[in-house]
């Protein structure tokens, strides 16, 4: 297998909506900035976007400021997040709402020619081709994008990150990029717990199956300090299909509710603001009505009118396009029956959740040479696109900056064919465990031990011992992967950065010795939220020699 | 099943190295067979995001759900305008039903 070395100054990986977007800001400041884009697929449909948006959920309308919005995603948040940071995206949320319109993006308007008011954070927009859009912009700057690579490793050398290794799934070649700066935008990790679709079914799931947490996983392997991956996202979504509950809740204005008909947010739970509660508290509800015999929990559309369910099946069709497969076959669409509601398996990301990496209010990572936006940055919940976009915009301007004192760094051939081998290990090996073996495994231990779909989420301390044991005796199974060609061994290298994730997941479990977040972090051990003792942000760094991980709390305002 | 090939409509993206669909599957899925015909590796590891039926260019792939959670039938092409995509949906019984929704400014707009 041949190797292609290629010299940049800021490498990117990961060409989703971060990643595009920061490729396209750089070359407005720095046309002579030599960008490469290292995408696993292809970045015309990648990632998240991959099937449209029909909404951007983080926009400031007016009367609405940086202030007001950082104080809402820390009520919604329990207190802990990063106010710099999420105050940062804020000032930034419009403008980059803006440039993307300019891009090509259609958005819902009034006559005067504000956008329309579709919630209170919230804008309508016709995002079936956002992503063709953001690759479209990418384009037309002279950026070098690497479709179908897969990043496997950061190069580091102790230091800072001098550029990252990568393997060409088309080509079968590997890629040595070296860079001056690395941004990290790869999205954040789905497929660490059992699903709730199996079997034929079982990437049928909110978020994207192919982000497998590679971005997490490459920092966590050079010690990068990473924050609050105990903070889980599970999506309250329709039934099956994983559906956007917002477009019907927010857009179609329906409200929740039991198999009774009650609207048991405002009936069962006032205390915790009825139907102005917060977002998980939405999903604790519905779960609470399922074990008190009240369920399944809906979301009432058979009050639209002819009109808006049509308005309805469009903003479906902009980002999930599933739904109106489910009401076709059903042949009762949404005014007929109402729309069956449930959680998720709970996912780690940086863009709904705050799981990611530890960064500053520029977006360096801990590590030199190395950023962080979109759902890979920590500590900043509620982004979603514009926010990550924001967070690009930050990254990539401190990146230009930081790089003009930076030279590339030599890489010793050793290095490289040392990680060549190990990337083509599974591809030599003829026996072994398959990637679906492994995944299943550490689906099936992360559901039954680490607070999955099968145990309500739940959590408690002998549990989450079991997990930590079992996850690294499976870390160890994972040299005896085999692969029988490219597709399989991006499974299995798939498989090891879940695991690697899996791990501080389960870490991050266990020292948190509170509820903070219910549903998304319940501890049965300990079920109240302590605000005398954890108020404070809980980190993990991990140690590839000795295969430790050590925790670490950084403080609110750090 | 998550997407169909109708093999009878796809016409293999000849004179272009790799099928329309096989480079933008987000998942790389979809292949090309020795016969010029596209199909897909693994019907349960789709997304079921569509892009493979909206990057059809003779509208030969149809967005499925797999049975276990559909199991009356369904389906839904999409066809890429410009500035708008036109969606035609069948259901259990093969009615039909279109939808046509803007999907990006042109210049000018």
């Amino acid at each position: 297998m041949g190797v292609i070395h290629i010299d940049s100054d800021i490498l990117i990986i990961g060409g989703g909506a971060a990643g595009c977007f920061a490729a396209v800001d750089i070359y407005k400041k720095s046309p002579n900035c030599r960008v490469v884009v290292m995408e696993k697929a292809h970045i015309e449909r990648s990632g998240c976007l991959a099937m449209g948006l029909n909404a951007i959920n983080a926009y400031l309308h007016p009367g609405q400021t940086p202030e007001s919005h950082v104080s809402y995603v820390e009520r919604e948040f329990e207190g802990v997040i990063r106010k710099d940071l999420v105050h940062s995206i804020a000032q930034r949320l419009n403008e980059v709402v803006k440039d993307v319109e300019d891009m090509g993006l259609p958005i819902e308007k009034n006559e005067d020619g504000t956008y329309t008011r579709r919630g209170k954070r919230s804008i309508r927009i016709f995002g079936e081709r956002l992503k063709p859009i953001l690759a479209e912009a990418v384009r037309k700057t002279p950026a070098q994008v690497l479709n179908r690579v897969v990043a496997t490793n950061l190069i580091y050398d102790g230091r800072r990150v001098c550029g990252a290794f990568g393997y060409g799934i088309r080509d079968s070649m590997f890629y040595v990029v070296r860079a001056k700066a690395v941004i990290v935008a790869t999205g954040g990790a789905s497929g660490i717990y059992r699903p709730h679709n199996t079997g034929e079914a079982r990437h049928l799931m909110w978020y994207c199956p192919w982000n497998a947490g590679t971005g997490y996983a490459m920092g966590i392997r050079i010690g990068a300090e990473m924050t609050s991956f105990e903070n889980r996202f599970i999506a309250l979504r329709v039934k099956d299909v994983h559906a956007p509950t917002g477009t019907i809740a927010v857009g179609a204005r329906s409200k929740q509710i039991n198999a009774r008909g009650e609207d048991y947010l405002e009936r069962y739970y006032k205390h915790l603001g009825g139907n102005k509660c917060l977002t998980q508290h939405r999903l604790f509800a519905t779960l609470e009505e399922t074990r008190a015999g009240r369920g399944p929990c809906y979301l009432d559309t058979t009050t639209l009118n002819e009109a808006d369910e049509r308005r309805l099946k469009e903003d479906f069709l902009n980002m999930n396009p599933q739904i109106i497969l489910l009401w076709a076959s059903d042949g009762m669409g949404p005014r007929e029956k109402p729309v069956e509601i449930q959680g998720t398996e709970p996912f780690i990301v940086g863009g709904h959740c705050q799981a990611g990496y530890w960064i500053d209010k520029e977006r360096r990572t801990t590590v030199k040479g190395l950023y962080a936006a979109g759902e890979v940055a920590g500590g900043a919940p509620k982004k979603y696109v514009s926010g990550s976009w924001a967070e690009a915009r930050i990254a990539a301007a401190a990146a230009q900056e930081d790089i003009k004192e930076v030279s590339l760094k030599d890489i010793e051939g050793e290095i490289i064919q040392s990680e060549k081998t190990s990337v083509l290990g599974p591809l030599t090996k003829k026996t072994g465990v398959s990637p679906l073996e492994v995944r299943e495994r550490f689906q099936k231990i992360m559901d039954e031990y680490a607070g999955g779909i099968s145990m309500n989420y739940a959590l408690h301390e002998e549990r989450l011992l079991e997990a930590r044991r079992l996850l690294k005796c499976l870390k160890e199974r994972t040299k005896d992967i085999s692969a029988v060609n490219n597709y399989n061994l991006v499974e299995a290298l798939e498989c090891i950065d879940r695991i690697d994730v899996a791990r501080i997941v389960v870490e991050h479990l266990i020292y948190r010795k509170e509820t903070r977040w219910s549903c998304y972090q319940t501890r049965l051990d300990y079920p109240e939220k302590d605000d005398s003792r954890w108020l404070t942000f809980v980190n993990s760094i991990y140690n590839p020699n000795t295969d430790e991980i050590k925790m670490v709390e950084r403080a609110l305002d750090s | 099943m998550s997407i169909f090939i109708d093999e009878n409509i796809c016409n293999g993206c000849k004179g272009l190295t790799e099928a329309r669909c096989e480079r933008i599957c987000p998942g790389d899925l979809c292949y090309r067979t020795e016969n010029m015909k596209a199909a897909i590796r693994d019907q349960s590891a789709c997304w079921t995001c569509a892009a493979c039926v909206k990057e059809c260019p003779v509208q030969a792939i149809e967005l499925r759900l797999p049975f276990q959670v559909c199991s009356n039938g369904a389906s839904l092409k999409a066809q890429l305008k410009r500035d708008k995509t036109i969606w035609t949906v069948w259901d259990a019984k093969g009615r039909q039903d279109e939808f046509i929704i803007q999907a990006r400014c042109l210049k000018g707009d």
